[in-house]
């Protein structure tokens, strides 16, 4: 089974103390730096939507938004254009560009140092039904690959992975959970090694 | 884009209605086509408007980050979708739903779609559509394929084709209709898509039902043709038929919809539409696009010359039994109820009482209500319609549409179900209150995603819906029922001429820079179908429309008569002393820069590049006197033409014109003279030849506006001619002020 098309979300520690509004300029001054080797093209804000996805930059490879999906306030990348490679590369790849938007706006100065992110756990979506229904086979097919992935993520230590959405008609979801907290800076290092 | 792509056709291989198969794998050969340089971009432009899909803002592939203009290197480089559009440009796909009617298979396969190929967000419009950003070209044969699997199409959302059939949200259950309009707009939908007739017009063509005159659901006024239920007695039997009303619309210049024939026979609703869809196709303006709606024919025409004209090609029409066939069932047409009728709740919460009071109103039948989803501005998640269509499932034989205000309508709700209802709604975010009141505030997508917006109506709409909420208990229930309709543009798609309180955007320099403002538009009805249109007053900077708001309401709450509505207090009140109260909002307070960027925008507005080093010398002060000297002269034309003087506002509006069209002469020219024949001549050549006037996307159009009133000043002005002319001359003033802007760095230097 191909998983393309991966999202990946890391919740904000403190969401009660987030306000999404000095987002918009960081995510226009991205923009205008293009900050990431992918397109960035615009910014999306959908503040007045409860539960909604927040305000999102859209880019042409991917979105990075603070979403809000669920009042689960997080940052979530969204992978657009599909990738070659294992299913293990896309994975890395969507959670290697979550997490480097969640340590640049860690470090944003405007924000000061508000946005703080759970490196404990980690939520992934395939954002494609055809490829990846939301059942209990699809987990099964492709557990060897998230269990690849998790190993690496968190750096050979403990972990719990389970499938994240029971409704059938949501997209193919797993939820990791460390058995210790990692920065974000650490899980980068891991995956990078 | 998606790794999917090549595997939905045969995955939905038989769950497609053979028809919208072939039209989907059609246009998927010809995006291959496209994509090998085998069709012209135009063509293929035309080709993807056609099946609903639009360009959005930055598809030229560059776009302006508030300091200059940044390039957008898409990967697969020039080749374009249209002229100007890149192909890999994220675009806009619209879906149309005719009369809103939805069911919850729907609804899911809308959340789907939106989560897959957008932003999560589908986006409910003022025709009833849905729309989607954010998507891919390549994307789209695969979600028009799943939408068809689901039984909607996209087919002629866009282009000039006949767009969605929209209809009253309330048909069937609504206790002042006539009878139910369902069958027949459904059936005019049907018998429309694709139907030969109507694949040669100039520009778009909308039809709007309606069950009563009186309420405003149906828009039917602000329509190309419009039908409103009427019934009449024929040897002692019911007979039914519809009210036609032909050649609304707004857009830049409004047109009410003349009466066509005040009564129709149901039977004869689809012969005459299809009449005068030859006539359209076959008399209507094709090369100039700004006079190519059948607004514009009608009015060359006269009504009764059309008139005659359509009923002559009814008689050529050779017989097709689609006009009738379903006419005999049409009588039994009914939605049912899933669960018993039931009584209003005894007791309840004040938030609760609130939503109720709002969002509910009472059906026909006994014991039933509908129930309002009010959606800010518009916008539902993925999630949210998962949740709805669970809650249809729940109360409802999935009985729910869309509304030309931007919600939803849940039908046949028993009223013992409602407050399991609302704590449903509640608890996934859709329990809003305020449904239809001045906090539902109506918006198009403006500098959001329109490649045409100018300033951001939905930042406004955000910014306005969060303030007066929070007033909204405290509100005069006369204040609380204003319609508030913001469009980001003249182009009216937020449908703010029938708007108590209505904003267009509209660019203005101040100290140099260009400046995000909103032409506040005065004394339009919703009720009536949207029973009249309203006027600009005055452009106001964005950041201020709040405190306009603000102001207005107040005097209306402390000065109105018992049970005077806003549009008469407004003409009671008198455009002169609303414009003086409005006076000291008009200019930006010196040196806040906060007014040099737009609502949830940071960026330095820019309408195009912003030159550099801009700055105020003699000659561009006197021109910004002169154009504010012609804006004060439309303005009186408005004062002339509500008090009467018809000629005297005609002329007053013509000479505003002309009083623009000097100001930007002068820069060239400062010893131009006041004869109009000289000021128009050099105008000609000196913007209009060059092409320095042309709007980016709308040309030469408003200085047509201007040729068209030099070559009429000599006559007399009508009611009609001489309102028209009033807002032409506006539009026309706005686009000097526009133009002016792009010339500000040549000016100075």
């Amino acid at each position: 089974m191909e998983l393309q098309h991966v999202n990946v979300k890391l919740l904000v520690k403190n969401p009660e103390e987030v306000d999404l509004e000095p987002l918009i300029p960081v995510f226009h001054s991205w923009i205008q730096g293009q900050v990431f080797e992918e397109l960035l093209l615009d910014v999306a804000d959908y503040r007045h939507v409860q539960a909604g996805p927040g305000v999102v930059l859209i880019g042409h490879q991917g979105n990075y938004s603070v979403d809000n999906t669920d009042n689960r306030l997080g940052v979530r990348y969204n992978r657009k254009a599909a990738l070659d490679g294992s299913n293990q590369d896309r994975l890395k790849q969507a959670a290697r560009a979550a997490l480097t938007a969640c340590q640049r706006l860690e470090a944003e100065p405007v924000l000061k140092g508000k946005l703080r992110f759970n490196g404990q756990e980690m939520e992934l979506f395939v954002n494609d039904r055809l490829l990846a229904p939301n059942r209990e086979s699809t987990l099964e097919a492709v557990k060897a690959d998230f269990q690849g992935f998790s190993k690496q993520l968190f750096g050979g230590g403990e972990y719990s992975l389970s499938n994240g959405g029971s409704d059938p008609r949501g997209l193919f979801a797993v939820s990791l959970r460390a058995s210790k907290s990692f920065s974000v800076a650490d899980l980068l290092h891991n995956l990078a090694s | 884009m998606k790794a999917s792509n090549t595997s939905w056709k045969e995955q939905l291989a038989g769950k497609i209605p053979e028809n919208l198969a072939r039209e989907i794998d059609i246009f998927e050969t010809e995006v291959a086509l496209r994509k090998q340089g085998k069709i012209d971009e135009r063509l293929f432009a035309e080709t993807r408007l056609r099946r609903g899909i639009y360009g959005q803002r930055y598809d030229n592939g560059q776009r302006h980050n508030g300091q200059a203009v940044q390039q957008m290197p898409y990967p697969s480089g020039e080749l374009t979708k249209g002229p100007n559009t890149m192909w890999d440009a994220p675009g806009m796909q619209r879906i149309k739903i005719p009369g809103g009617g939805l069911n919850a298979d729907q609804l899911e396969t809308m959340a789907d779609l939106a989560e897959e190929y957008s932003d999560n967000i589908a986006h409910v419009t003022t025709r009833q559509d849905f729309q989607l950003h954010y998507v891919h070209i390549d994307d789209t044969p695969s979600l028009m394929r799943r939408l068809a699997a689901a039984n909607i199409t996209t087919r002629e959302a866009c282009g000039n084709s006949v767009r969605n059939v929209t209809a009253c949200p309330y048909a069937g259950v609504c206790q002042d209709e006539a009878f139910d309009v369902t069958p027949y707009s459904r059936a005019l939908a049907k018998f429309l898509l694709g139907h030969p007739d109507c694949q040669n017009f100039g520009r778009k063509f909308k039809p709007a039902f309606s069950g009563c005159s009186q309420h405003a659901c149906g828009l039917t006024s602000l329509h190309d043709v419009g039908f409103i239920a009427k019934t009449r007695s024929e040897n002692g039997a019911e007979k039914r038929g519809f009210e036609m009303v032909v050649g609304g619309g707004l857009g830049a210049v409004p047109y009410m919809a003349k009466l066509f024939d005040s009564f129709v026979p149901a039977e004869e609703i689809l012969p005459l539409t299809q009449a005068i869809a030859r006539v359209f196709a076959r008399l209507g303006e094709k090369k100039n696009r700004n006079r190519a709606r059948i607004k514009f024919l009608i009015q060359d025409l006269g009504i009764d010359k059309f008139r005659e004209l359509v009923l002559e090609e009814r008689k050529t029409l050779p017989a097709d039994p689609r006009w009738t066939d379903y006419v005999k069932n049409a009588a039994q047409f009914e939605e049912a109820a899933l669960r018993p009728g039931g009584e209003w709740p005894s007791s309840a919460s004040e938030a609760f009482k609130h939503w109720l009071k709002g969002n509910t109103r009472p059906q026909k039948q006994a014991g039933y209500v509908t129930v309002t989803v009010a959606l800010p501005l518009g916008d539902i998640t993925s999630s949210q319609l998962r949740s709805l269509a669970d809650i249809v499932r729940r109360f409802t034989k999935e009985t729910i549409r869309t509304t030309v205000e931007q919600n939803f309508v849940i039908r046949w709700v028993s009223k013992s179900d409602l407050p399991e209802l609302y704590s449903a709604l509640h608890a996934v975010g859709l329990g809003d209150s305020g449904a239809g009141t001045i906090v539902d505030v109506v918006s198009c997508p403006g500098t959001d995603t329109c490649k045409l917006g100018i300033s951001s109506s939905r930042g406004l709409a955000a910014e306005l819906r969060k303030s007066l909420a929070e007033k909204s208990f405290q509100a005069d229930e006369a204040v609380e029922n204003l319609h508030i309709k913001i469009s980001g543009c003249f182009n009216s798609c937020g449908q703010h001429h029938v708007a108590d309180l209505g904003f267009y955007g509209v660019s203005r320099k101040v100290g140099g820079y260009a400046v995000p403002h909103f032409q506040v538009v005065l004394g339009g009805e919703w009720e009536h179908n949207g029973g009249s249109y309203g006027l600009p007053v005055a452009a106001i900077p964005s950041k201020n429309i709040p405190q306009v708001v603000t102001r207005l309401a107040d005097r209306y709450v402390a000065n109105r008569t018992k049970n005077e509505t806003f549009k008469d207090f407004v003409k009671r009140t008198g455009k002169v002393e609303i414009k003086s109260m409005l006076d000291d909002l008009a200019r930006p307070p010196a040196g806040d820069r906060s007014y040099f960027s737009d609502w949830g925008d940071p960026r330095e507005y820019s309408l195009e590049d912003l030159g550099v080093g801009e700055c105020a010398g003699e000659v561009v002060s006197s021109v910004e006197f002169d154009l504010a000297a012609a804006e004060r002269e439309v303005f009186e034309a408005q004062v002339a033409f509500e008090s009467g003087q018809i000629d005297k506002a005609g002329k007053t509006a013509y000479h505003s014109m002309l009083h623009a069209a000097k100001a930007l002469v002068k820069i060239s020219n400062q010893n131009i003279s006041d004869d109009p024949g000289q000021i128009v001549s050099e105008f000609r050549t000196l913007y209009y030849d060059t092409q320095k006037f042309f709007d980016p996307f709308a040309g030469g159009k408003f200085a047509n506006y201007l040729f068209d009133a030099h070559q009429k000043s000599n006559g007399a002005y009508t009611s009609d001619s001489s309102r028209y002319l009033i807002d032409e001359a506006q539009l026309f003033i706005d686009a000097a002020h526009s133009c002016y802007n792009r010339l500000g760095a040549s000016v100075s230097a």
